[in-house]
């Protein structure tokens, strides 16, 4: 598959490297040239040489986010640090550009229920983490 | 009870206004101004210090793209939603969830960067109001660059109104109406003439230094300009 990820995080840049180890054609967009250091660590070569791709620009310039690939994506990840971002940059790539699946990190937990009933795959690492330390600490005790 | 005025009633209307930058809060300002009852919400905390000194109850703290927050200013019961912040994500998502989530009927949406006015229109933002674009009209009314400036654009009805000042050489100086060749879906509704105005008839002269106001199916500008300008004459 053809994947393209907005925004080369933690969460961003781990999942580009997994989507590469597994053979998929990997093309990750992020405004901050810095952040191509995030994809290189760990790896023996560059992000480049191992068969990656990188564009420096904005999530929602058009040209930047065609110059990534967006025509030719089957899956578009949006994981910048912003939940709004995340949320315009998704729909561009669901209604805009047809992506047939589109995932967006969304942090808060109201919007990311809100915007999964509209059809948005949501994913909300906050609520991932209430769920885990409600059943961590309020376990009874032994 | 309708909850929105009918034409040329008076009616108080309770508007919501993200962000207290200039805009925001002069808006808030005119409105309460008006007697409607207005709440504006401000995510910096030093902004909204300032700005509750003046407005008090009439300001919130928060982030207007948060849920909650719409909620704590009554979102459900608010007849328009202004989003007027600097940023163009903020703006576009407040006004999505005013209008799907909680069938706000009006909004309203400040656009930052003229680039972005696409992804509004994507996401059904409307109106979507650009300072840049505004200005840019104002300058292309006082400084016709090609002599056409385009005075309304009604997209939903695909309609456009425009104004053409007729050059000395132009085809259509010296015509009557009748006589301009104009294309289908095209039609001169009125002519500025020594500070007055008229609506023409068939057999109206057209005067080279006229101003016509033409309204037309959108497209049409290309093939209408050459009969008003000196370029069209010598095609």
């Amino acid at each position: 598959m053809f994947i393209l990820i907005v925004g080369a995080g933690r969460v961003g840049s781990a999942v580009a490297k997994q989507a590469l180890a597994d053979g998929h054609e990997v093309s990750v967009l992020d405004q901050d040239p810095l952040s191509h250091e995030q994809l290189d660590k760990d790896l023996v070569d560059t992000w480049e040489d191992a068969g990656g791709r990188f564009t420096v620009g904005t999530a929602l310039e058009v040209d930047a986010l065609r110059e990534a690939g967006i025509e030719q994506a089957d899956v578009f990840i949006a994981s910048t640090r912003g939940d709004n971002t995340n949320l315009v940059v998704a729909q561009i790539a669901q209604r805009r550009f047809r992506v047939p699946r589109v995932v967006v990190r969304v942090a808060d937990p109201a919007r990311a229920a809100w915007y999964r009933q509209q059809g948005l795959q949501t994913i909300c690492p906050t609520q991932h983490a209430i769920d885990l330390v409600k059943e961590a600490a309020l376990a009874p005790l032994a | 009870m309708p909850r929105w005025p009918e034409h040329g009633t008076e009616r108080r209307m309770y508007v919501i206004i993200a962000g207290a930058g200039k805009v925001g809060w002069n808006l808030a300002r005119e409105l309460l101004a008006k007697d409607h009852e207005v709440t504006l919400i401000e995510e910096d905390r030093r902004r909204y210090l300032v700005v509750e000194q003046e407005l008090e109850h009439a300001v919130q703290y928060g982030d207007a793209t948060e849920l909650w927050v719409l909620e704590r200013a009554g979102i459900q019961r608010a007849d328009l939603v202004i989003a007027v912040t600097g940023d163009d994500e903020d703006n576009m998502l407040i006004c999505q969830v005013a209008k799907e989530k909680y069938l706000c009927r009006r909004i309203v949406a400040r656009v930052n960067n003229p680039r972005n006015l696409q992804h509004f229109k994507l996401l059904g933002i409307q109106p979507a109001v650009s300072a840049t674009d505004l200005i840019l009209r104002l300058i292309e009314h006082e400084v016709p660059q090609y002599g056409l400036v385009q005075l309304l654009a009604l997209e939903e009805e695909r309609l456009e109104i425009i104004e053409l000042e007729v050059a000395d050489e132009a085809p259509a100086a010296g015509r009557r109406v009748e006589e301009i060749e104009l294309p289908d879906g095209a039609l001169i509704i009125s002519v500025l003439r020594d500070g007055g105005g008229f609506v023409p008839k068939a057999d109206t002269v057209i005067e080279a230094g006229d101003e016509v106001l033409l309204i037309l199916d959108p497209g049409l500008e290309e093939a209408i300009t050459p009969q008003f300008t000196s370029a069209g004459a010598a095609a």
